[in-house]
């Protein structure tokens, strides 16, 4: 056996020392835990990422059955922020490309929806959903051919005029989309099944707002496992490759242009699952709930959360959903006026951000990722040098 | 003990929503305040709303809140309604819809509202109208002038409009430019959605055949030099506009660029000089300083303004403002909140010591037709329509003020003829607060 093909050998350890692009680092975790015996979970990914799944499932309803109504309708909230964020932060952090059209891509997917739920008999809620993903989708990739060929800034202007451009159109044929005041949308009603399900598991009261945290939570549960596995498949290497070494990769014979593209449709796709979750969550549809402020909204909380990192879209997210409540009710306490108060939200919000930026630039999931990796490769080194030491001596 | 007995399960059946109207039978002199609903207690009532507090609508709107906030301290100061201290509770939605939902959930889910007033905007307050209706919350005045609140009180019995209606405002509008200007050659500019359509809707009723354009904007889009260049071309000479403030400065501007006069009739909404001239300063970055260029247009009015200084509503809220109020000058907006407010009060008095949720959408609809307050005419509020008042006067921008052109007309949706108004306006009660009798059911 050969030294470089050893895992102690000098090379391999080298390797991994090498810290990432740190703006990314919430990214790289590795495809398979590489620890022995820290980990209870499998360590094939498709198995492990099941148990997840089924924990998170399982975490998930306990969370909404013990908390308020209020908490379930914030939670409905947190689901369509999050799988959004989850989608934008595989094409940002995985794949190199920013948009800031995420916006308008949820507006696709709301309107959709809105429109589906509009008809006399509206087809089941799966379908509907589908629906909204495959016309997000559609937008994604048309507008994903163009990203492709942009960078940088440009790219950002491009996706620009799209999160400004698309909720005009909404308002320019108003005969159809309702114009300013958006469409209405009744969401759709709880089946039996879901009734006695809540009766059983804690006896509480199968509200309308309930249903709809459950809706939120389950649409989240399905797209972040899709997105889990898919970057930890050749697909995410790829993306990766093409994130940090345009010409090796191309090299390899990866086609660039392709690549991104796929990114960008699989973010739309999340995107539209998002908006369609919105349009029943909020129950309206209306360009004035898709502007820019949303697009950059998403943006800030897959950064704060940690470039690339699913957990870290959905921490991101929740500081979108509970950090403005509560500052707004801190400062109430604090003797502020309504007015004042509410002022505070977006206030502290910037300031989370700056901070974040400075002592955390890549995010609560990044930067904990990344002290771990520093540890292991300073441990690595110093066994190294120890065993030096006594082959010398 | 057994009468309170008898009055506690009454307003328990009520609270459940199924219940008959007995709990009003407990709000005889000398019977005690009992938390006979969601948001009630023993000494508190609980209301909420949500305006835009900041963001691009919250210069002015944001203000409205302050208004209502002052109105019910001073309430509060002289015992409140039966006693109860009015807690006022309001949340910022930025005046985005997702956002109105969200804080909408945080009032009734987790503050327990016992009802909501004065939510504004048309998209926003949009949003919510089916989660309260769906929640037997009441939904009271609506600030907005939508139809959507009152038309069809089957589909939301739980919501009130407050306000004049766009399309009424519109039928008023066009009487009056048919009766005054007959020879005028009318051009129309509209917000290209409902408060435009039914202002349009409601003067072409009146004057269809004078009219030579109608130009639409889409908000958001600040260059308005094609529509004001249609409109001229038209030659149009005569501009009723329903429009936002921010597009009423808008179209001044460009008006002047374009060298273009016509007379202007701004709608209730756009029309507030000391806000139209603040944004002139601000879009034409100084070279334009106040309202001078809105002076001689003509507006309409349901309600007293700042500038009315012998109006004695006025001098109430002014007192008001000075003994209650914050920072800062009572404005329009602010009177705007403290007239709801006080129609809030009739409506809680109204609703009974022990009032429910139910018993307060009751008591509106039967006896709020009949209350009087600083707003010009009455509110249609029946069983048949939740729509508010309906009565406007048409006004002369002179200055910062306005002058009176044309006394109150009232109307109504459909093709209700419009007519005199010749009720002597109301005057303030002691303390400016109202007194209203119980209603009984």
């Amino acid at each position: 056996m050969s030294d470089l093909q050893s895992p102690t050998s000098a090379a391999a350890g080298k390797a991994t020392d090498d810290a990432p692009t740190t703006s990314t680092a919430g990214a790289n975790a590795p495809s398979a835990p590489t620890g022995t015996g820290r980990s209870f979970l499998p360590q094939s990914t498709l198995p492990r990422h099941l148990v997840v799944l089924v924990l998170s499932a399982v975490l998930a309803v306990v969370l909404l059955e013990v908390s308020s109504p209020y908490q379930n309708s914030q939670i409905a909230t947190l689901s369509y922020y999050a799988i959004a964020a989850g989608g934008l932060t595989v094409l940002t952090g995985m794949n190199g490309q920013i948009s800031l059209g995420h916006g308008a891509l949820m507006a696709a997917g709301a309107y959709t929806t809105a429109l589906f739920l509009d008809a006399d008999e509206p087809l089941p809620l799966p379908v509907i959903l589908l629906a909204a993903i495959v016309v997000a989708t559609v937008v994604g990739a048309l507008v994903g051919v163009a990203a492709a060929r942009l960078h940088g800034p440009y790219l950002a202007g491009a996706t620009l005029a799209l999160a400004v451009g698309l909720p005009g159109l909404a308002i320019y044929f108003h005969d159809i989309f309702g114009g300013e005041q958006g469409m209405r949308v009744r969401a759709p009603q709880a089946p039996d099944a879901f009734e006695s399900f809540v009766q059983t598991v804690s006896g509480n009261n199968a509200s309308s707002t309930k249903w709809l945290a459950y809706v939120g939570v389950i649409c989240l549960l399905i797209t972040y496992f899709f997105l889990a596995n898919l970057v930890r498949s050749r697909i995410g290497r790829t993306w990766r490759a093409v994130r940090d070494q345009e010409v090796a990769a191309e090299l390899a014979g990866i086609n660039l242009g392709a690549w991104r593209v796929l990114a960008f449709v699989v973010s739309a796709a999340a995107a539209g699952l998002a908006g369609g979750v919105l349009a029943i969550v909020v129950r309206l549809a209306a360009p004035s709930g898709f502007t820019l402020v949303l697009s950059l909204a998403l943006l800030t909380a897959i950064v704060i959360g940690g470039l690339g990192s699913l957990l870290g879209a959905l921490l991101g997210s929740a500081l979108l959903v509970f950090l403005p409540p509560f500052v707004t009710n801190l400062g109430s306490d604090f003797g502020l006026n309504g007015t004042e108060a509410a002022q505070l939200a977006p206030f502290v919000y910037g300031v989370v951000l700056i901070v974040a930026m400075i002592f955390a630039p890549a995010g609560f999931v990044g930067t904990i990722r990344l002290r771990r990796m520093t540890a292991k490769a300073r441990r690595g080194s110093a066994a190294q040098a120890k065993a030096a030491g006594a082959n010398g001596g | 003990m057994t009468a309170i007995a008898a009055a506690t399960v009454a307003s328990t059946l009520a609270a459940c929503g199924g219940g008959d109207d007995g709990s009003s039978s407990s709000a005889e002199g000398g019977g005690e305040n009992e938390a006979s609903d969601i948001g009630v207690t023993e000494d508190s009532i609980k209301l909420g709303a949500h305006y835009p507090l900041t963001g691009v609508a919250a210069p002015g709107y944001s203000e409205i809140p302050t208004g209502v906030q002052a109105y019910f301290d001073c309430l509060n100061k002289e015992g409140g309604v039966y006693g109860r201290d009015i807690e006022f509770i309001f949340k910022d939605d930025a005046y985005n819809p997702s956002q109105t939902s969200q804080v909408t959930n945080e009032l009734v889910l987790e503050e327990e509202i016992f009802a909501m007033m004065s939510g504004l905007g048309t998209p926003t307050h949009s949003a919510v109208v089916d989660f309260l209706n769906d929640e037997g919350v009441p939904d009271l005045f609506v600030s907005s002038g939508s139809l959507l609140w009152g038309e069809n009180p089957e589909e939301y019995p739980m919501s009130f409009g407050w306000q004049t209606d766009y399309l009424s405002e519109g039928k008023i509008i066009g009487e009056y430019i048919a009766n005054e200007f007959p020879d005028a050659k009318v051009g129309l500019f509209l917000q290209d959605d409902d408060f435009g359509q039914d202002g349009e809707e409601g003067i072409r009723q009146y004057l269809d055949d004078q009219i030579v354009a109608a130009e639409r904007y889409v908000p958001g889009n600040t260059n308005v030099g094609p529509q004001i260049a249609a409109l001229q071309a038209a030659g149009a000479d005569f501009v009723v506009g329903f429009n936002v403030p921010s597009y009423t400065a808008l179209s001044q501007l460009t008006a002047l660029q374009l060298g273009y006069d016509p007379q202007w009739f701004y709608s209730n909404v756009g029309s507030d000089p000391n806000l139209v001239g603040g944004l002139l300063n601000r879009f034409s970055e100084g070279k334009v300083s106040d309202a001078a260029l809105l002076d001689g247009a003509l507006t309409t009015g349901y309600l007293p303004t700042v500038d009315m200084t012998d109006n004695p509503w006025i001098q109430e809220f002014s007192r008001i403002w000075d003994e209650c109020g914050g920072e800062g000058e009572l404005s329009n907006y602010r009177v705007y909140g403290m007239s709801q407010a006080y129609t809030m009060t009739q409506a809680l008095q109204a609703a009974g010591q022990n009032p429910t949720r139910e018993g307060l959408v009751e008591a509106v609809e039967a006896v709020g037709a009949e209350w009087e307050g600083p707003v010009f005419a009455p509110f249609r509020y029946s069983e048949d329509s939740h729509l508010g008042t309906s009565g406007m006067t048409i006004e002369r921008i002179v200055g910062n003020g306005s002058e009176e052109v044309q006394p109150v007309r009232t109307t109504d949706i459909g093709d209700a003829p419009i007519e005199e108004f010749d009720k002597e306006p109301a005057t303030p009660p002691a303390n400016g607060i109202p007194d209203e009798e119980a209603y009984e059911g």
